[in-house]
């Protein structure tokens, strides 16, 4: 989900900085959308990883990071002044005071594998998005990614569990 | 005819009488004075898969220029090769050329390891033309340079081939050969049309039964003139001694290379780094007083022990004088050091005209921003930290995956394997995740054995219970899997060879992996999130 996040924003020419995550797919991002030469990473930032953060939010429009502990809420105020100063965007993997958003995926189906023979083809997800102060959830349904690698929702005849009638023709 | 006399009688006077000195083999010498290969090893300069150069005891064994690689290491088991770096060779002939220079000004560079002087002045200064070749001798004697060549004659051509026929003797006399004055049409009669420099013009003279530059010289001159142009009528008068071209002596370009000696040697490298820091000042000064950038450094350190690290480093922007500082700090952590550092250099690799980098009034926009950021983070945490991505060649995704670090330029084959087929790569999408190295995980049957995969490449039993920490306790049960898809590479070299089978599998609560059994293990390489 994340890639999916950076691919629109990328895609439209914005820098995106990755911090912490030393596992990130950057060939798997660079097929789905990602500009990889817009995408600038600091996989292992160690104890400085708010400082670091911070220095990027100064230059790139979407950072993402992994907190490498507990961040304190000064901190979290400090750094939204800063995003919102720059019209910068934060995606954090983990917890973090003051969110706007908690995006999370509850349900995943991948398509394409049966017993023994096919390949993950196609992922059909829920995904349930808390505003602040746990206000009320908002659930979508979105292909992470669909048949054709793109990033969309997903649409009415393809919901399953939704009967179709049969309707008597003549 | 009448005229043709009058102006080769013309001609005669402006033969500029020229010293001319070779080192042979200089390819190889360079490499001898880095200290790359020992003294009297075999060695070979390779260039496009042919010989460029070798030294006197590959020579000796069979070794030639021009010869295929194969071809040369058939004929000399123990020959060592080394790649051809035409920037290195010039760059150890400056310290040559720099200790003729103070002796004797007015140098003009032919190629690295031969260079010619006018023989007016220094035979006015040693008395005799015989003296100031000794002389000259002696001076690349002392520089490491005992076999050297001298050659004097009229013009610069001759001058060449008589170097390049003096003989190897001892020390002094055998090693310079001078040619009277108006005797090189004599001298050059004998040589073969060979040590002509036009390869086209060489071959044709061989099928038209020319073997001699005296052959050539006897050739009537318009008949040349109108049948080979201008090329032609040059090396007619060369091949007469009529060599109408001089020495035209090189301005040695101002040095912009500045270095701090530390006296004792200093261990520590904020030490070292902080008593760099006004030397990297000058350094920038000296560029910009000429109007330069430079966007490449060398830097050099030497240590007490005689051992020098150098690296050049990039920029994608050019070098302010706390980047200088930076990347010396980062060649020091690099650098494995084992004594003292005696000396710091550091020099200028490209430069570029300060015209095309100034910064406008308004700033330069986003890169600027995205640049100054990301040193500061690289200055903090080190060159390596801060990475982009581009994809390489491999069939595990580990290898694909090519991180550069910001200010490299990325490897130059990386778009060429990329774009090869790679049969066995997964299809898209890709995992978003990938572990490097990869994590050992579980598989267990419904029994509870490990799954395995027989020789015949059939599973022993079915998936059934996943496990990431590999006690069945915690395991989730797998939904849907695939596999095996079996992927050996490199199965003629022992050392490197890999046999995995890949497999897929899905976990109860949805989430996709990518996995592979190597040698009854397992691991995970991948995941899609």
């Amino acid at each position: 989900m994340l890639t999916a996040l950076l691919a629109g924003p990328s895609a439209d020419g914005a820098w995106c900085g990755i911090i912490g995550v030393p596992e990130f797919g950057a060939e798997a991002a660079g097929q789905l959308g990602v500009d990889l030469e817009r995408l600038v990473m600091v996989p292992q930032p160690g104890e400085h990883w708010l400082s670091v953060t911070a220095a990027l939010t100064d230059a790139v429009t979407v950072v993402v990071t992994k907190p490498g502990g507990r961040v304190r809420d000064a901190d979290a105020a400090r750094l939204a002044a800063r995003l919102r100063q720059r019209g910068a965007m934060l995606i954090a993997l983990g917890d973090w005071p003051g969110a706007m958003a908690k995006l999370t995926v509850t349900e995943s189906v991948w398509s394409g594998l049966g017993r023994g023979y096919g390949y993950p083809r196609a992922r059909m997800t829920t995904v349930v998005s808390v505003g602040r102060d746990g206000a009320r959830g908002r659930r979508a349904r979105l292909w992470l990614p669909d048949d054709r690698g793109q990033f969309r929702s997903v649409s009415a005849e393809e919901t399953p569990g939704v009967q179709r009638r049969l309707e008597a023709v003549s | 005819m009448v005229e043709l006399t009058q102006e080769s009688m013309a001609q005669e006077p402006m033969l500029t009488r020229s010293i001319v000195l070779w080192c042979p083999d200089w390819p190889v010498r360079a490499l001898e004075r880095a200290e790359l290969v020992t003294d009297d090893a075999p060695v070979a300069l390779i260039e496009k898969g042919m010989v460029f150069a070798c030294s006197a005891a590959a020579r000796a064994e069979g070794v030639r220029r021009g010869l295929r690689v194969r071809e040369a290491q058939a004929r000399c088991a123990a020959l060592v090769t080394h790649p051809y770096d035409p920037a290195f060779d010039a760059r150890s002939f400056e310290s040559v050329l720099t200790a003729i220079e103070e002796l004797m000004p007015g140098v003009q560079v032919i190629r690295p390891g031969m260079c010619a002087l006018r023989s007016r002045g220094p035979s006015r200064y040693y008395g005799g033309e015989r003296a100031a070749a000794a002389a000259l001798l002696g001076l690349l004697a002392e520089h490491g340079v005992p076999d050297a060549r001298i050659g004097i004659a009229d013009g610069p051509f001759a001058a060449e081939q008589a170097a390049r026929r003096a003989s190897a003797g001892h020390a002094g006399a055998g090693r310079i050969r001078i040619i009277a004055q108006h005797g090189s049409p004599a001298f050059l009669a004998d040589l073969p049309v060979s040590v002509i420099d036009d390869p086209s013009f060489v071959a044709l003279a061989v099928r038209l039964g020319i073997h001699t530059l005296g052959a050539v010289a006897a050739l009537d001159d318009a008949a040349v003139h109108g049948r080979f142009g201008q090329v032609g009528k040059r090396i007619h008068a060369l091949a007469s001694g009529h060599d109408a071209s001089t020495v035209v002596p090189r301005v040695p370009l101002p040095s912009f290379e500045r270095s701090v000696e530390f006296e004792p040697g200093l261990d520590r490298v904020d030490q070292v780094t902080f008593g760099f820091r006004a030397t990297a000042d000058d350094f920038l000064a000296g560029l910009t007083h000429a109007s330069l950038v430079c966007t490449a450094v060398l830097v050099r350190i030497f240590s007490e022990s005689d051992s020098v690290f150098e690296r050049v480093w990039l920029h994608p922007r050019w070098f302010t004088a706390s980047d200088v500082v930076d990347r010396v700090r980062w060649q020091l952590h690099g650098a494995n050091l084992r004594s003292a550092v005696a000396r710091v250099a550091v020099s200028p690799e490209s430069v570029d005209a300060i015209g095309n980098h100034e910064v406008g009034l308004w700033g330069n926009g986003p890169d600027e921003r995205i640049h100054h950021a990301l040193s500061r983070v690289q200055s903090m945490l080190g060159h390596e930290a801060v990475l982009t991505a581009v994809v390489g060649g491999g069939r595990m995704l580990g290898e694909r995956q090519l991180l550069v670090p910001w200010g490299d330029p990325p490897p130059s084959s990386h778009t060429v394997r990329a774009g090869q087929p790679w049969p066995g790569s997964l299809p898209t999408p890709l995992p978003t995740t990938v572990f490097a190295p990869p994590r050992p995980v579980s598989v267990f049957t419904n029994a509870g054995d490990s799954v395995d995969v027989t020789e015949r490449g059939q599973v022993t039993g079915e998936p059934a219970w996943f496990s990431v920490t590999g006690s069945r306790d915690d395991a989730s049960s797998i939904t849907t899997w695939a596999g095996p898809w079996p992927i050996a590479e490199r199965w003629w070299d022992a050392s490197q060879a890999s046999s995995i089978h890949r497999f897929h599998i899905v976990e109860a609560d949805g989430m996709a992996w990518l996995l592979f059994l190597e040698e009854h293990r397992w691991w995970a390489e991948a995941r899609y999130d």
